[in-house]
């Protein structure tokens, strides 16, 4: 089996248009969620949200680009340059061919379908404009990376709503450990904020109106977010023999269904998830130093994922620090593993526990150490990144700090 | 109005705890009923398209929220207040 390591990483997200930037943001406890500014924002009864902002398209893609790529597809190719760039690889002969993209998205070219509906339904009009089949498609993201960078090994898209990234990072590390591909380029990227997405959410009565406050007794629903997240995952020896910078190790992955309920998540599935990738990277529970939370900020994730967590952990679970970057970026979700993975990447690599801001009371039901509100400095050799979606698709991933 | 208000929303209860309407007695809970936390919200929305208003509600604090959902009885008495305060002028 291959060792997999991760040499670029890139991103645009409500904290930053950059991996330092975010750092910096996750750092200092800073919140992306504002007031939503988007068409008939005054028809919908949740107004909040974590957008991604001072992002001009005009300034990174041309008009003929534009026609084609979605804000799902643009923000990914932005993403995807900061971590090609950092990883310093291009693609030719037999690395092309051994090299795929494996994205994770949930909704794909939502706001492209939004606005279209709008013109046929509302407007009333009888046409549209010609690509919007190929600008809406969930696979157009990972088409276009693999386009823009000469990719032609296994490449597509993974869809498990708030999972997605994590399964979709989890495939690309499957595909190099097994040796079916030398390098990876993997994440994800989401962007449902448009009238239609947040309308759709707000149906379910779980968002937010005021904050995100994850693990908080007050907690009150989540807030969307947007944006995506980058990766360049590599096979260790080819990494080490080019003499890459290597951000940190993916030792271990684990996927479980809970096979119980559409919205409702499982303690069993979440555990089993936990568990399996503690197995697969064959760490034990008192080795992990931090855990990147699903933590959504509603009522039933919060409690059922520290329910799970203590329940792997036993004892150890008072010595692992757990944290919600939700509460900062809020959910991209099909995109938030990925964005998530960044505070992985900053725990083992600056020694930086990002934390869960909002944090006001405390809740019996999440006694864990949820590191509130102020970032922490730790050294952690390893830790674990949480995606328990809608549907019961569960999918943790296990770091290693690397040196 | 009250007793029609009263049917209908007897009705969308009813369809949702899947028995009949004559079924359900006033003072019954959901949890009685058997509906659980998304047969509720499928109700609510049922409601607000019925009666064309808005119902104040947050899955992830039902009991906070000033919607009294305690029983049927308490439903409707919510519903008949949020129709004269949303109907209102």
């Amino acid at each position: 089996m291959n060792r997999v390591v991760i040499t670029g990483a890139g991103t645009i997200n409500p904290l930053g248009h950059s991996v330092a930037a975010t750092f910096e943001a996750m750092r200092e406890g800073r919140s992306g969620i504002g007031d939503l500014d988007i068409r008939d924002v005054e028809r919908l009864t949740v107004r909040i949200g974590a957008q991604v902002k001072g992002y001009a398209p005009d300034e990174r893609f041309n008009r003929q680009q534009q026609a084609l790529y979605d804000r799902f597809t643009q923000f990914t190719l932005i993403a995807a340059d900061e971590a090609l760039t950092q990883s310093g690889l291009s693609f030719s002969g037999q690395l092309a061919a051994e090299t795929g993209v494996v994205l994770g998205t949930s909704g794909g070219g939502l706001g492209t379908l939004d606005d279209n509906y709008r013109a046929v339904y509302e407007e009333g009009k009888n046409r549209v404009h010609p690509f919007i089949v190929p600008k809406l498609m969930n696979n157009a993201a990972a088409s276009h990376v693999s386009m823009t960078y000469n990719v032609k090994g296994p490449s597509f898209t993974v869809a498990t709503a708030c999972a997605s990234s994590n399964h979709a990072m989890g495939q690309a590390f499957h595909l190099i450990r097994s040796g079916l591909a030398r390098v990876m380029i993997t994440g994800g990227s989401e962007s449902m904020l448009c009238f239609g997405g947040v309308k759709a959410w707000e149906g379910l009565r779980v968002m937010s109106k005021d904050a995100c406050r994850p693990f908080s007794a007050n907690r009150n629903g989540m807030v969307q977010g947007e944006g995506a997240g980058i990766f360049v995952f590599e096979d260790y020896a080819h990494a080490k023999k080019r003499g890459a910078d290597i951000l940190a190790e993916v030792v271990g992955f684990s996927m479980t269904s809970d096979a119980s309920d559409i919205v409702m998540p499982s303690q069993q599935g979440a555990a089993r998830a936990i568990a399996g990738a503690l197995t697969d990277a064959r760490i034990s529970a008192d080795q992990v130093g931090y855990i990147n939370a699903h933590g959504t900020g509603t009522a039933a994730n919060d409690k059922t994922e520290c329910a799970a967590v203590a329940s792997v952990f036993g004892r150890q679970a008072d010595q692992v620090m757990i944290s919600s970057t939700k509460s900062m970026h809020g959910h991209l979700i099909g995109g938030t593993g990925a964005v998530e993975l960044l505070a992985c990447i900053m725990a083992l690599k600056d020694g930086v526990i990002a934390p869960t801001i909002g944090y006001e009371e405390p809740d019996p039901e999440c006694a864990l150490d949820v590191v509130p509100n102020e970032a922490r400095e730790a050294s952690v050799d390893h830790v674990l990144s949480n995606a328990f979606a809608f549907g019961g698709l569960n999918a943790v991933l296990a770091l290693k700090k690397i040196g | 109005m009250g007793a029609e208000v009263k049917q209908t929303i007897v009705e969308i209860i009813a369809e949702q705890a899947v028995l009949e309407p004559s079924d359900i007695s006033l003072d019954q809970s959901l949890e009685d009923l058997g509906i659980d936390s998304m047969g509720l919200v499928e109700a609510i929305f049922s409601i607000e398209e019925r009666f064309d208003i808005q119902v104040p509600f947050n899955a992830n604090e039902p009991e906070s929220s000033e919607f009294d959902i305690s029983s049927v009885a308490s439903i409707i008495a919510a519903v008949d207040g949020l129709i004269a305060a949303q109907k209102a002028g």
